[in-house]
């Protein structure tokens, strides 16, 4: 097989102290969801920020399209194609949402209309409320405002870090058909999430870890399938 | 502190260059220098318990500073009999109906339900207890301005002993500076700044305008002195009779005996105050007070009042600025209002606990004796310097004029550049905290 | 009862002086709230930019009328004021280069900022005294006066005269002309825009690929032009003194403060409500009370809250209510 579209592989290391990830490895393929499920402090978070460079790697590349990315900074990478939305955090609040995907394409200089017009397309209620400060939005919009500014950029793979922490299982459900939208554009997705089993069944490929190591790595279907994993992270 | 070299060798460093200022300048100036040397380290030991032990950045030490000077005034001038037969009784009772209604107002404000009522309450009260606090209080101050204007027209002091006045201005900036520290201590740090800010520009105010209180910029003079004058010296003729069998001036001795007392009463405050501050630093106290520095957020989550604490080493910290604001007025001998400048008495202590090293008090006494030196140097030196530089350009062209007229300032911008180059370089300063 | 010249003295004495204070605060407050929202400090050095910037212009206005230009009826400094501005900013980028730019770098806690802007407050300080000394000037020339109280006494006919000096109207206009470029270029421009993100979620920003660096230098330069503005409104309608600017820092910050520290249009208000509690506490109400009242229950006092002495006693006080009541200000603040 190919080498994956974006690849952290043997990723070692931690924030200075102690190392948290201990040869962890994630990849994704173009236009296809990965998931990464794990216990509380399985270091789900950091692997993903580790991909996106805002951890410091001792050990381990990330290789984006076949280019070693390894040292760049996560602005460069953000302008290399991937787009990341942090957990918490991800939207200006005292802007419109007009302006928060105007600031997400803050770093194209040609027309971004077009892109503007397809984000409004997944997201009809973003345009309903483009003139609103996007503080005022519900926690579910607001998630699809964050998902919308780091889109703007037109990425090749979008990073999600727990998208649905805190919204309902409606708004998840819809949150997780968005997603499946955007990766049939080709995108490549690659997400942290809590809802371990609703996640799965969207996912291509999932990665359980534990203590910031894989423990399993399958097809989501196969990781739902398997007892072990069942007993252990799906409660069941 | 950790008696190391490297500290010895700083402190025989400064007495090098002051024993150097003696052999160049006389005795009788270098005692000077020292004198607000002492009462420049008392400062800095002040603003350095609260900023190098629990980070609160103090901008108004001027006003606690002043207020020290005004106790002076208040402790130790004698009474004025007749202002007060004029109007002191009622003054201050004015000053007891302003503080009424403003008791009043606040109790409205908290007790009364939200809503129009409050607000019109709180407008009537107000309107009310100022008419009546301005019909008692504006006769009387009045009354007591227009008694002898040109020597007295103020209550006078109490008439006690000039060194109660110091422990007296002590508690008037503590009062000060509990005032500020409960309303902006526990918000942002700059907040702080700013409230403290205000306060000397509003003590400065009244200090300069409440010409009742301690005779507003036509100054107090003449205080009390807790050592003898130098005419006094000059014509005891014991003294008279050492002197001469010493073959010394008498004049010049006089004066350098009145400074060394000076001197004396100053160091046994300082090191009076250090004893204190490093004794209490070591204590349970002390690690709590570090524990909450080093990291507010775990010192609150193990269930410290990290806001009282600040408030209490806010207090502690300015007191010891009021009271070394009273020793300065003490030795100076008058108040004078029109004097205070931020830059001499805020800006300046700033830079000695700065270059002295936050955190450590010794670092403070080292830093206020060095850059008081500085201070008083660097005006010469500056002069010496452009004369040099100067030296090339013809004598009454417009430049050199104007370069050597600008050399008064040259003081603002050294000090500002040594803070930014030791804030930049060496955060810690010449005596780290251990 | 006369209502008529009890309005025209309200409006000589306390409507249009406070109006002119109010815009020289709110510009003033505009540069502090400016600094707080994106380099996240309170900029005590802010006055003594003021300072720098005035004296620049008028060194400027100084050279123009040695040339022979002047701006007919209006003040040459306004014609002066570009290259102030230009001259502070470049002192300003310098300012950041060498000195607070290390503390971005090593993301240090606000208060150190704010001992640095200190002692940037004092170099600023000294270097105005160095270049232009410590006396008072004057430097406004054109008219002196839109409405002149004789002249508009003897049109209306009134007792009361109005005067509407020239310093005062060029203070509104350009007050708000510089406020709508403000607004404008914050709401409009792409750069704009991007200090407000920096300003809400500077994490998110740097995602954005907004470069922090620039979006510091353009505030600096924003900064700049809205301090030398205020300060020389503040010259042209005072007279200038090298420190008097240190002491706007107080009613400066509590117009920052009490409209919500980073938030621009609660500058503006916060600058207004200062300026107009000063002049109405600080104001003599006889006259205008004696024209409204009957003329045996005119006051016998000046019916003064206030001397004018204590005008610091007025920002502060408000400040401290503010502090008490609602630390955010009224409008919300740290946001831009």
């Amino acid at each position: 097989m190919a080498e994956p579209f974006l690849i952290g592989e043997g990723m070692t290391g931690g924030y200075g102290g102690a190392d948290i990830l201990h040869g962890c490895t994630l990849a994704v393929e173009k236009g296809e969801i990965a998931v990464i499920v794990g216990p509380n402090g399985a270091g789900k978070s950091t692997a993903m920020k580790a991909v996106f460079g805002m951890l410091k790697l001792r050990q381990g590349r990330v290789r984006l399209a076949g280019e070693d990315i390894t040292a760049l900074t996560p602005q460069a990478r953000v302008m290399k194609g991937m787009g990341f939305v942090p957990q918490t955090h991800n939207i200006f609040t005292s802007m419109t949402v007009e302006e928060n995907l105007e600031m997400g394409a803050f770093i194209r200089t040609d027309d971004y209309q077009g892109t503007l017009a397809q984000v409004y397309d997944l997201f009809p209620i973003l345009k309903q409320k483009r003139n609103q400060p996007a503080g005022e939005l519900s926690g579910g919009q607001r998630q699809q405002v964050a998902v919308g500014r780091a889109l703007m950029t037109q990425p090749s793979v979008l990073m999600l870090d727990e998208p649905t922490a805190g919204v309902s299982p409606i708004v998840m459900d819809e949150l997780f058909d968005r997603i499946i939208e955007v990766a049939r554009t080709g995108i490549s997705i690659l997400m942290v999430e809590q809802n371990a089993r609703q996640a799965l069944e969207i996912a291509d490929k999932g990665y359980v870890l534990v203590q910031g190591a894989n423990r399993f790595t399958d097809t989501g279907k196969a990781l739902l399938a398997d007892p072990e994993v069942r007993r252990s992270f799906l409660g069941g | 502190m950790s008696v190391n070299l490297r500290n010895i060798a700083l402190f025989a460093a400064l007495a090098v260059l002051y024993l150097g200022t003696a052999m160049i300048y006389g005795w009788n100036l270098t005692l000077t220098i020292v004198n607000m040397g002492l009462i420049s380290a008392v400062m800095a030991l002040g603003v350095n318990m609260q900023w190098g032990y629990a980070g609160l950045f103090n901008i108004g030490i001027m006003g606690f500073v002043a207020l020290g000077g005004l106790a002076v005034v208040l402790v130790s001038m004698p009474p004025v009999g007749e202002a007060w037969a004029a109007g002191g009784v009622r003054l201050i009772f004015g000053l007891l109906v302003g503080a009424a209604s403003m008791v009043a107002a606040v109790l409205v404000w908290s007790k009364l339900p939200k809503g129009r009522v409050r607000g019109l309450a709180l407008l009537a009260v107000l309107i009310v207890g100022f008419t009546l606090y301005s019909m008692v209080f504006d006769p009387a101050v009045r009354a007591v301005e227009a008694v002898n204007p040109s020597s007295t027209g103020y209550l006078g002091g109490l008439g006690l002993p000039v060194l109660l006045a110091w422990p007296a201005g002590g508690a008037l900036a503590a009062g000060a500076a509990w005032l500020i520290g409960k309303t902006a201590l526990g918000l942002r740090s700059d907040y702080l700044a700013i409230a403290t800010l205000g306060i000397s520009e509003i003590v400065l105010a009244l200090l300069k305008n409440e010409d009742w209180l301690a005779r507003g910029v036509k100054n107090v003079t003449g205080l009390p002195r807790p050592v003898p004058f130098e005419v006094n010296l000059q014509q005891n003729p014991a003294f008279v009779a050492w002197a001469r069998d010493w073959g010394l001036d008498l004049a010049t001795t006089s004066s350098i005996v009145v400074k060394l007392s000076y001197a004396g009463l100053f160091l046994v405050v300082l090191l009076a105050l250090v004893w204190l501050v490093e004794t209490a630093w070591r204590s349970p106290w002390g690690r709590m007070m570090r524990a909450i520095r080093d990291n507010e957020v775990s010192a609150a989550a193990m269930g410290k009042d990290v806001t009282r604490r600040h408030l209490q080493i806010f207090v502690l910290g300015s007191a010891v600025c009021g009271m070394a604001g009273a020793m300065m007025t003490t030795l100076d001998g008058q108040l004078t209002p029109g004097t205070y400048q931020p830059l001499r008495y805020t800006f300046l202590i700033w830079v000695m606990v700065v270059v002295g090293g936050s955190g450590n008090n010794w670092g403070s006494v080292l830093g206020g004796f060095l850059i008081w030196w500085l201070w008083v140097m660097v005006e010469p030196i500056g002069q010496n310097v452009l004369s040099v530089v100067t030296m090339g350009l013809a004598d009454g062209s417009w430049l050199k004029s104007h370069l050597t007229d600008a050399a008064a300032h040259m003081r603002l911008l050294t000090m500002g550049i040594i803070l930014l180059l030791v804030l930049r370089f060496s955060p810690r300063g010449l005596i780290p905290e251990k | 009862m006369d209502i008529l010249n009890a309005i025209v003295a309200l409006l000589n004495f306390v409507i249009i002086p406070g109006a002119a204070y109010g815009a020289q605060l709110a510009l003033g407050a505009l540069g502090v709230t400016l600094v707080y929202g994106i380099l996240r400090f309170s900029n005590f050095a802010h006055g003594d930019t003021m300072a720098f910037g005035t004296a620049m212009t008028i060194i400027v206005t100084w050279g123009l009328l040695a040339l022979g230009i002047s701006f007919g009826p209006l003040p040459t400094a306004l014609l002066a004021l570009p290259f102030g501005i230009g001259l502070t900013a470049l002192l300003v980028l310098g300012t950041d280069r060498l000195v607070y730019r290390f503390y971005r770098k090593v993301k240090a806690a606000p208060v150190i900022l704010v001992m640095v802007s200190m002692g940037v407050m004092f170099v600023m300080n000294g270097i105005t005294r160095f270049i232009i000394g410590v006396n008072e000037i004057n430097f406004t020339d054109g008219e002196r006066f839109i409405i002149n109280a004789r002249e508009f006494r003897e049109a209306t006919g009134l007792a009361e005269g109005l005067a509407f000096r020239t310093t005062q109207g060029i203070t509104l206009v350009v007050a708000v002309i510089a406020v709508a470029a403000l607004f404008w270029f914050l709401n409009r421009t792409r750069t704009g825009k991007s200090m407000r993100a920096f300003s809400d979620n500077e994490d998110l920003a740097l995602l954005s690929g907004i470069n922090p660096e620039r979006v510091v230098a353009v505030t600096w330069i924003i900064v700049a032009a809205l301090a030398t503005t205020a300060g020389v409104l503040y010259g042209l309608d005072k007279s200038f003194k090298a420190f008097t600017y240190f002491q706007l820092l107080l009613p400066i910050f509590a117009s920052a403060v009490v409209g919500g520290l980073g938030n621009p249009l609660g500058a503006i208000a916060g600058g207004f409500v200062i300026a107009f509690s000063e002049v109405t506490v600080t104001y003599a109400w006889k006259k205008v009370l004696t024209y409204l009242l009957p003329a045996d229950w005119a006051p016998a006092g000046l019916v003064q809250l206030m001397g004018t002495d204590y005008k610091f006693a007025v920002s502060f006080a408000i400040l401290v209510i503010v502090l008490l009541i609602k630390p955010t200000g009224i409008f919300k603040g740290k946001s831009l």
